[in-house]
């Protein structure tokens, strides 16, 4: 037989060799080019949209309003990223706002009707989440039966169950301290700092131990140039954001001051990277993503492709759960509007707009927090531009088709670049 | 020499549709088997009933000189016989890695152990004498037509695999691909493995096979060496089940 001469320009890169930071620039920008965007477009939309804002009303960059956007942005951006893993699947969640809805309520009955303790009705508002997810998710894995359908079935239920829950259309008003204080209260400011120092410094070791042990196995490592550039960009803009929202920030600061991180930033932290670790470290969100990239080849690879989409929505109802409790916490009150209105497509927006695909298969649980950064931004400075609903409905509309258009044109591109 | 993968007197129905009759088949290490037959001669499944995938009506799978039962792709992958599909079964949005260890991941605890599985898949990609890939952190989307045929090959291998059955590998490449794949087939049957290649090229089947086996209808027309048979003996066995005193007798 005939033998095959070797192809120019597709020599092996040999294992020993650290590539040089201008190596990893170049693979980044070849990455963009072949229409893996990533995060891009959400950061050039965050920064295009804070310049405009700041330039049109100053007040947007005040210590006070950059606080609001945090506690805006919560609950949506925990909803987003529970939304991130049935979306890497390739399915959808459209019941997940009501489904906040529904847990926050419970959490409300719970804690006033039947004056339970705060962390017991927390547990009970989680634990209606997962139970939402097995139901949901066995309906689409097991019956078959489209998400799209199922869960926009369970869309309309569960608003009849928050007026149910809430008795026709009361407002349960929510006294406890804690339930409260995840929203509404802040950390003091050395705490800030401690939390701070604390990320960076772990952060720089994960980098740091990784690098050395892969390169201490003979593998292709991360230059130490990358990861300085890596945990320096985090050191500095966290940095001015612990920075910024340690300033003084009340209208009267003789009275009351009011100063600090928010508590829901740990919170979210705390979340980022419990799913990151699931995702990108165990075999569990490895087989989220096969299952999302070829639902046969997983099958055929002994994955239990039906347990693992019961596991994305039950993730992604209890996230859900969480987001409610965050929206319960900042209104201090439930009432039938909880997780409704704009809320579910706003955190789908979030996801979307992050660079998680809705054709599955593409999406880290960071997408949801830069997306929801950016769903927060145009609420915000919408707000203070004083435009009304309409515009605001719209403007949020056409980020959302507009980031989906970039993923699906991002998605050609890259079948495109893939046949080379 | 006893054959590594032997089966004897398959019968498969499905529903009222007989699909395999009688079927006899072998496959020897170090070997490679070529099964052909056209379009509905139950190449395919026969290939699947091997792998677990269709139970069998009746015959038996003889697994290096003892009887053995299959009733699932794990038992396939227990006994060491790895199916390579015509449709790759890889996961565009992974690595070759990823892919490689897919749904059988080394772990440490509960983490994922990646420096491990690299270096194994290095390891195994190299002892194939693969040079064509740029990395093997490389997304497969990125990968060519030959590429993933060689990383679906390289998976097959990854464990200590004795048989590897391949569904129709050149199916969908160019020349230079095809002649590629080829090269890596004939490189495998020389690590002592038993190969069984599935193919409708006759061409690549005098190029790299040692046996030919034959089906016709659902029927073993004949298995014989390569050598001792010609492209024209072969075509006849494949379109009327006979050629001289070959085949099956009328």
């Amino acid at each position: 037989m005939n033998k095959v001469k070797e192809l120019p320009g597709e020599a092996i890169v040999t294992a020993a060799q650290t590539p040089s930071i201008g190596h990893s620039v170049r693979a980044y920008a070849e990455r963009v080019r072949g229409g893996d965007m990533g995060a891009l477009p959400a950061v050039l939309g965050l920064v295009v949209l804070c310049s405009v804002f700041a330039v049109a009303r100053p007040s947007f960059l005040s210590p006070i309003n950059f606080a609001n956007l945090f506690t805006q942005g919560a609950a949506i951006t925990v909803i987003a990223m529970g939304l991130v893993f049935v979306l890497l699947l390739g399915e959808i969640d459209l019941s997940a706002g009501f489904a906040s809805g529904v847990c926050a309520a419970v959490l409300a009955v719970t804690l006033t009707s039947f004056g339970l303790p705060w962390y017991v009705c927390v547990l009970a508002a989680i634990v209606t989440g997962v139970v939402i997810g097995v139901v949901l998710g066995t309906l689409v894995a097991k019956v078959g039966i489209p998400s799209f359908v199922v869960t926009l079935a369970a869309f309309l239920a569960f608003q009849g169950l928050v007026l149910v829950l809430v008795d026709e259309g009361k407002n349960i008003s929510i006294r406890n301290e804690v339930i409260v204080a995840v929203a509404g209260r802040n950390l003091p400011p050395w705490l800030g700092w401690a939390l701070y120092a604390a990320c960076v410094a772990i952060y720089a070791a994960v980098q740091l131990v990784r690098a050395r042990r892969r390169a201490g196995r003979g593998l292709v490592a991360d230059p130490l140039s990358l990861i300085a550039v890596r945990v320096g960009s985090l050191a500095v803009i966290a940095g001015l954001a612990v920075y910024v929202l340690n300033l003084e920030r009340s209208r009267n600061p003789l009275l009351t001051s009011l100063t600090g991180v928010p508590i829901v930033v740990p919170v979210i932290l705390a979340l980022l990277v419990l799913w990151t670790f699931v995702l990108r470290r165990t075999a569990f969100g490895r087989h989220i993503y096969a299952v999302g990239g070829n639902a046969e080849a997983a099958r055929r690879a002994g994955i239990a492709v039906d347990r693992i989409k019961v596991s994305a929505f039950v993730i992604c109802s209890a996230m859900a759960a969480v987001g409610g409790i965050i929206a319960a916490s900042r209104a201090s009150s439930v009432d039938p509007n909880t997780g409704g209105s704009s809320v579910l497509l706003y955190a789908v927006g979030a996801a979307v707009i992050g660079g998680t695909s809705l054709f599955g298969g593409k999406g880290r649980v960071v997408d949801a927090i830069l997306g929801g950064a950016v769903v927060a931004v145009i609420e915000n400075g919408m707000a203070l531009m004083g435009y009304g609903s309409s515009v605001k409905y719209l403007v949020t509309g056409s980020v959302l088709l507009l980031a989906a258009g970039v993923d699906a044109l991002a998605r050609k591109r890259a079948a495109s670049a893939g046949l080379r | 020499m006893t054959p590594l993968l032997e089966v004897r007197g398959i019968d498969k129905s499905f529903g009222p549709v007989q699909v395999l009759h009688d079927v006899a088949f072998s496959a020897h290490a170090g070997e490679v088997t070529a099964l052909v037959g056209d379009n509905g001669a139950g190449k395919s499944t026969l290939v699947k009933c091997v792998g677990g995938i269709y139970p069998i009506d009746s015959g038996e799978i003889v697994f290096d000189g003892r009887p053995v039962q299959v009733h699932g792709p794990r038992d396939a992958g227990e006994l060491g016989i790895e199916i390579v599909y015509q449709d790759l079964a890889l996961c565009d949005n992974l690595d070759i890695v990823q892919n490689m260890f897919l749904g059988r991941e080394r772990r440490r605890g509960l983490v994922l152990d990646e420096a491990s599985m690299e270096e194994l898949a290095e390891q195994t990609l190299s002892g194939l004498s693969v040079r064509t890939v740029k990395s093997i952190r490389q997304q497969v989307s990125s990968l060519s037509g030959g590429q993933r045929q060689t990383v679906a090959i390289a998976k097959a291998v990854l464990w200590n695999s004795k048989v590897v059955i391949l569904d129709e590998p050149t199916a969908a490449l160019g020349v230079a691909q095809t002649a590629q794949v080829l090269e890596l087939v004939r490189r495998l049957a020389d690590k002592g493995l038993a190969v069984v290649l599935i193919s409708h090229n006759m061409n690549d089947v005098f190029a790299v096979s040692d046996q030919i086996a034959a089906l016709y209808l659902g029927r073993m027309a004949a298995q014989v060496r390569t050598a001792d048979v010609t492209h024209a003996q072969v075509v006849e066995l494949i379109t009327s089940g006979r050629s001289g005193d070959l085949g099956i007798v009328p």
